[in-house]
This record gives structure tokens, sequence and C-alpha cells, in this order.
């Protein structure tokens, strides 16, 4: 990657041109994330930096956005409206999709292909497609606009996340630790609580993140199934945008960007407990 | 641990035959690994599959004309829009029976909304129709009063027409006086024999009393339709009257002989329906109930493709009423646009990110994850914030002079806006594909290109490229099948001119209620996801889906 001595001028121009447009096109992917994060310490009611903010005089700055965010209930409601259905879907994710996962890494499972489609297909279907069905089958059965009713749909969308992140780690797990532990007299469920499950748990933890966030920021769905009263903040923060924008949506913004930084470090600090486990050395 | 038999077998150590074991041990395993799947399979099957399903089904559902209008669609199967001419009597008579019911029900407006996808105007045609069914055939029952008043009275008619039992029984619920419901209508047995028309007619009246209205037929006065249908039962059977007792003897042959003498005029409900409506009077209505009186219909689909279904065939919709498959193919359009964008984009930081030393690589990988697992409606205020005309970019280009304040650019609520925020919100979906395919490509290659003469374009193009082909397949695959089911971000920044089918979709259940139309349009798109997928999982497997 480096320029070797020999280059010609044309390549070193090309060379360090190269640099400029991806560092161009990182600047695209991280700088709308990273320019709400000043915004939302607006004191004014404005979407773009007033002059004081950009000469740095700290009465351009306040707090008042993040704290109507935390008292208006008009946000407050829906924050943990997310924080009751995101985990009780995950927790379902999770329990299925884990036990689903080490009967189909198994050897000699029949239709296994058309049964990982099934599986997997809430993820390739578009949302708005999932969401048009359920809202007319969970109508049938009187589940739309209910907790219940949105708890299930989100529960079945993060099923493919931990499908696929507890597949992948049993793909390195060794089956004679199963049978060393049958061996030594283990029932199939201890042999699984004591030596499957502490080895597979990243992939779960993994998986469980997938699963939750997947839960916390949905809003199609959510839209077309729940009730009123049973408004998270995705679906807040889509009014918002649509009707009236009021700032404190990017004070909502950069608290949700705060939690996905805490989830991408703990995936990363699992992705090398996990290579460590296996016994491969950390890239 | 294993003998032998003298004849070759191998037997395990219980003595049985060592493949027979074996088979069962295999039997055996399969059928845990089953037990551990089932559950999840049989959840994803109730919440996800059977949704999908319940979707496909309605796409081509068509009960309500067929439930609503039992009789007509009865009645108009004789009946061929060919004649050119309207239906006959008989056709218009169970059109009112059916309409009778179905305004008590008030079911009647949302057939018209149904046929008004189909035909505009249905919806009021019905309305308007609905408020005069009641008094069709009036003059018959006015007649019929004229001869007897004690035909305007309800009781005559429970007690002429029901069943004894059932009247002792009415009358001791009657006494109770308790909330408990009315004991349902049964005709008499002699009224459903003599008396047919007029004992189905009164039948259907006093179930819908009792069940709709929650109200008792021995306090209303029948509709029209039963007076009607008397005179008719009595003029074909003009000595039904002796299979009553002798206190009805009397009135039924009043009724007869004032038939005979023209005191009682004949229904004509055809007159009635024209008076009501002219277009009653023409056969179009009635074609557009025969068209979609089959229980199943292909209406919504060709709806969806801008067709429409007549008695002559498939038509094209008009000019004014074609949106769906300009709307279809925007959306490819703008996906495959996204995707390019994507592509472009995502090469060279994929190849950067590829050839770096692992610890910066590692390190700029962030900046490719963080927009990845930041919420969607986060990226979308970013940008719905940022592209405003009162916004940051804006702001920026006016401070540098590039663009004069009073002119700032349209960038938001259009197609520019969608297609920025669109691969924003996609590009990760593209490098992590691209990535992964050319950390596999060794770098040796290139070098070795350039030691036999290459120049750097064609090493990169004759050699590099087309071992990264799988990864731009992949990572396209990936994201236009993202792109095509998209909602909420064009729905915030696409404006009109941005918007995708997904938009159409949402906007039919939600504000249209053409819950039909929503489904067809949906299992098109599914199917074009469904084909992308299966060339997706030809190319790249999905079990190689790599999350992160």
């Amino acid at each position: 990657m480096s320029l070797p001595v020999y280059a010609s001028t044309g390549q070193r121009i090309w060379h360090y041109a190269f640099r400029v447009i991806c560092g161009l096109i990182f600047f695209f992917l991280i700088a709308p994330i990273v320019i709400i994060i000043p915004l939302s310490f607006n004191a004014q009611d404005f979407f773009t930096f007033s002059p004081e903010m950009l000469r740095l005089d700290p009465a351009g700055y306040s707090l008042k956005h993040y704290q109507d965010f935390f008292t208006n209930p008009d946000w407050q409601l829906p924050l943990w409206n997310s924080l009751a259905i995101a985990p009780v879907a995950t927790l379902i994710a999770v329990s299925l999709g884990t036990l689903a996962a080490i009967g189909l890494s198994q050897s000699h499972v029949p239709f296994k292909s058309a049964i990982m489609a099934i599986l997997i297909s809430p993820m390739i279907v578009p949302l708005i497609i999932s969401a048009a069905g359920m809202y007319f089958f969970y109508s049938r059965v009187g589940l739309q606009g209910t907790y219940w009713g949105v708890v299930l749909a989100h529960a079945v969308l993060g099923i493919p996340f931990v499908i696929i992140t507890v597949t992948a780690t049993l793909v390195g797990f060794d089956r004679s630790l199963t049978r060393a532990a049958a061996s030594l007299g283990a029932g199939p469920v201890r042999t699984f609580f004591m030596v499957q499950m502490p080895l597979i748990m990243p992939g779960v933890v993994a998986g469980a993140l997938f699963a939750f966030i997947t839960s916390f920021d949905e809003v199609v769905v959510v839209l077309f199934l729940g009730a009123p009263g049973d408004k998270t903040l995705p679906w807040q923060m889509f009014t918002g945008l649509r009707e009236q924008i009021s700032p404190t949506i990017l004070a909502a913004a950069t608290v949700l960007v705060a939690i996905s930084i805490a989830l991408l470090i703990t995936l990363e600090v699992l992705r090398r407990r996990s290579e460590r486990l296996r016994g491969m050395s950390p890239t | 641990m294993t003998e032998q038999t003298a004849d070759g077998l191998m037997l395990a150590a219980d003595g049985k035959p060592l493949k027979q074991s074996l088979n069962r041990a295999l039997r055996r395993q399969k059928l845990r690994a089953f037990l551990l799947i089932a559950p999840l399979l049989i959840f994803v099957l109730v919440t996800f599959i059977a949704p999908i399903g319940d979707m496909l089904f309605r796409s081509v559902e068509n009960d309500i004309v067929a439930d609503t209008l039992p009789r007509t669609v009865a009645a108009l199967a004789d009946w061929s829009p060919d004649s050119g001419a309207p239906p006959g009597e008989p056709v218009y008579r169970a059109l009112a029976s059916d309409l009778l019911i179905a305004v008590a029900a008030k079911t009647h407006t949302q057939l018209g909304t149904r046929l008004n996808y189909e035909d505009s105007g249905f919806s009021s045609l019905l309305r308007g129709t609905g408020r005069d069914v009641d008094d069709m055939g009036e003059d018959v029952g006015k007649a019929l009063v004229a001869v007897d008043p004690v035909w305007d009275e309800p009781v005559t008619w429970t007690n002429l027409l029901g069943d004894p039992a059932w009247i002792s029984a009415q009358a001791d619920w009657a006494k109770a006086g308790d909330k408990t419901p009315e004991p349902p209508f049964v005709p008499s047995a002699a009224a459903q024999k003599n008396l047919p028309l007029t004992a189905a007619a009164y039948g259907d009246f006093a179930r819908v009393m009792q069940t709709v209205k929650e109200d008792s037929p021995t306090e209303k006065r029948p509709w029209n339709t039963v007076a009607v249908s008397l005179t008719e039962d009595l003029k074909a059977n003009p000595s039904a009257a002796a299979a009553f007792g002798a206190d009805w003897q009397p009135r039924l042959s009043a009724v007869v002989a004032a038939e005979q003498g023209g005191a009682i005029p004949a229904a004509d409900f055809m007159a009635a329906f024209t008076e009501s409506d002219k277009a009653w009077g023409t056969p179009q209505p009635w074609e557009v109930i025969k068209t979609f009186s089959p229980r199943f219909t292909s209406g919504y689909f060709l709806n969806a493709v801008d067709l429409k279904m007549t008695p002559e065939g498939i038509a094209p919709r008009s000019e004014a009423e074609r949106v769906y498959l300009m709307l279809f193919l925007r959306t490819m359009v703008l996906s495959l646009v996204i995707t390019g964008t994507c592509i472009l984009l995502g090469y060279p930081v994929a190849w950067l990110l590829a050839n770096l030393p692992a610890r910066t690589a590692n390190l700029l990988m962030i900046l490719v994850l963080l927009p990845f697992w930041t919420s969607l409606l986060v990226r979308t205020s970013a940008w719905k914030v940022l592209l405003q005309q009162q916004g940051v970019i804006n702001d920026l280009l006016v401070w540098a002079g590039l663009v004069a304040d009073n002119n700032r650019l349209v960038l938001i609520n259009n197609q520019t806006g969608t297609i920025i925020a669109m691969t924003h919100i996609l590009l990760p979906f593209m490098i992590l594909p691209l990535y992964s395919v050319m950390k596999t490509i060794p770098p040796s290659y290139l070098r070795a290109a350039k030691s036999l003469g290459a120049t750097d374009w064609t090493a990169f193009w004759r050699v590099y490229f087309p071992q990264s082909v799988p990864g731009i397949g992949a990572g396209s695959i990936l994201v236009f099948i993202l792109a095509i089911g998209y909602y909420i971000t064009p729905e915030l920044v696409g404006g009109a001119k941005g918007v995708f089918i997904s938009n159409r979709i949402a906007y039919h259940i939600g504000t249209s209620l053409n819950w039909g139309l929503a489904a067809a349009l949906g299992s098109l798109l599914l199917v074009v996801v469904l084909v992308l997928y299966w060339v997706y999982d030809r190319i790249v497997g999905i079990d190689n889906v790599k999350l992160g």
C-alpha cells in the first residue's frame, strides 16, 4: 500500500488523490451522524449552527433539548415503551433462535435448506410487506393494536440475526467436547449449560444485541401494529419528522447514537473474546 | 466391541446387527435435531409466514359481492351483458331484497367502496339507492292495507307466518321481560309450503330485526318486499288460504279477490330502481356486479399493473388512473441508481480497507460500522436536518459563495433527497461484502501483473477487478433488495416525486383502506424480492451472510 520509491509523478498524484477521495467518502459516511451531536446542544430552536456556536461562545450552547427529551412525556413515554418491547422480543428471539441454531448445526437435519430459508425470510422480505401481512393477519386474530402483537412481530424480525450469529459460532464448535462431557457422565442438559453454552455465548450475545437493536430501531411494523399507547421512540421520531420537526429530535438522535456506540464496543469485545476462546489469535 | 456372525453380519455389543443400531441412532439424532428446531419453526410459521400467506390470499379474495348480494348474484347468473339490455324484473327484486338487508346491516357502503375501485361512481349509486330502497313496492303495501287495515299491524305477520311453538315461546319471552335475547323467528311449516316467497322474505326481515336492529319483529311493520311476496304467492296459488286457520281464510281470500279485481297493482322494482338512479336502467352497473361476483378475482392484480377487468376482457386504465407501473419503474430506476452510487463510493473504500495494515483498517472500519449500527431514524433525521434549505449544507454553500442566498438548492423532498439519504444508509451493506471478497485477493497478483509489464490501469482492470466481481454482485443484490422495499426514508425525504411503491402500499393500508390493492402491490414486490433473493442465494449462499 505504501508508495514505492520509484513511483512516477503520475502515480504519486493518483496515490494521494485516491486517499483524498476515500477520505471524502469516509467523511460522507460519518459526518451526518457526527454533525447532529453539536447541533443537539444548540441554544436556539434552529437546525443549523448559530453564529454564537461558531464562535464557540458558551451562550450558544445549552442542554435544553436534552431537558425536554428527559422530562417531556411526549418523549419519555415512547422511550419506556421501546424499553418495554425490545427486551421481551429479544428474549423470545434468542431463546427460540439459539435452540434452533443448535438443531440446525447437527448433521442429518432433514429439509435443512428449506427450514433455513423460512427462518431467514423475515430478514429478506421488505419490512413494508411484513408489516402489511402482519396487519391483515393480526387484525383477524385480535393481536393488532396490542403490546403482544408488536412484541411477537419484533421477535420474529430479530430471529434471522440470532440464527446467523449463533450458527456462525457453532461452525467453530468442537463436537468432541460434548462427547467428552457425555463420556464423563453429564446428561444432555448439563452438557448444554456447562460445556456448549459458555462456548457459544459470544454468538448468542451478539445475536441478542442484533435482535435488540432490530426491535429498538424498528418503525414500519410498529406503525401498523401498535396502538397509540404503544408508541415507540422511532415512531415518535418518525411522526416528529413528518409533521412538526422539533429540535428535541436531535437530542433523541444523539442518545441513540450513544447507544449504538456502546453496542458496537460490546460486539467488538465479544468478537475478540470468541476468537480467544476458540484458540485463534486476535487479528 | 463388535462381533461377526457366520454370514458376515456385524453385531453391536447388545447382539443386534450393527447396521440396525446405527440406523436407530441416526433416527434418534434426526428427531432430536428436529425437536430443537420445531418451536422456532412453528413460531416463524405462525407469526410471519401465515401473515404473508394472508396477504397473498387477500390480493385475490373477493367475498364481499357474493356475501352482500347473494340473491342478486344468483339471479344475474342467467343474464349476459352481451344482450345490451338491463336484466329482467327478478334481478331488480333480488337486489331490493339484498339491499334491504345490507342497508340494515350498513354493509352496502362497504360494498360501494369495494366496487368504487372498479367503477368510480358506484359508491354514491349504492348510497343513493340504499336510501330509496325502503320505499320500493310501497304501492303494493298500501294497497294491501287498503284491503284490510290488519295488514298494517306487525303481529298479523308473525301470527300468520310464525311457527306456533315460536309464537308461544315469543309470548313467554315478552311476558318475562328479561334481558335475554328474543327467541329467533321460526316460520311455520304451512307458511313455508303454501306461501314460500312470503315465508322466505319475512324470515330475512325477522332475522335482520332480531340480530342487527335488536328489535322484535312483533313490533315492526315488515318491508314492502314481504307484502309484494304475499300478493305474488297468492296469485300463484289462490287456494293457499285453505291451509291456514278459519280466522285467516277470509283475510287471505279478500287479498286474492282484490288482486283479481285489480285493486292491488303489480310490483315494478325495475321502475323503482330506475327512478332512484337512471344508471340502474342501463346494463352498466349490472355488468360491474356480475364481473366482480366471483369469490376470487384478479381485479386487484390487474389494478396493480394499471389494467382493469371489463366484461369484454382486460383493458388498460384511463391515462389519469395509471400510476402503479410508473411507480414500479421509478422504484426500480431509483434503486438501480442507489446501487450504482453505492458501488462507486463503496469500491474505493473497500479497496483501501482491504489493503491497509490490519490495525489502521480496523480503526477505519469503525467509520463504516458506526453508521451501520446507528438507528435508521437517526440517519434519516440527520439528512432531513442537513439537506433543508435553511440547513447546514445550504448554509455552507452560501458561505462559500457557491450558491446565492436567495437561490438555495432544493435538496430534499425530491428524488435527490431520496438518493443521497438512501445511498448513505445502504453504503455499509455494499462495503462489507466487497471488503470480505477483496480481503481474499492476494496483492501479489497485482505485483505479478505489473512485473510482466502491465500498466497500473491494465493490472487493475484485467487482474484485480475480475476477482472482485463476486463482491460487487453480492453487495449490489443486497443493496438493491433493501432499496426496493424501503419505506421510511423515501416517505420522509422523498416528497411527492421521490416515493417508492412501498409508500403507495402503506397509503392503501392506512389511508385509502383498499387492502386488496395493497396486498396485490405487496405480492408483486415480494415476487421481485424473492427472485433476487434466489439469485443471491445462488451466488453468495445465504449461510455466508456476515454481520458486522
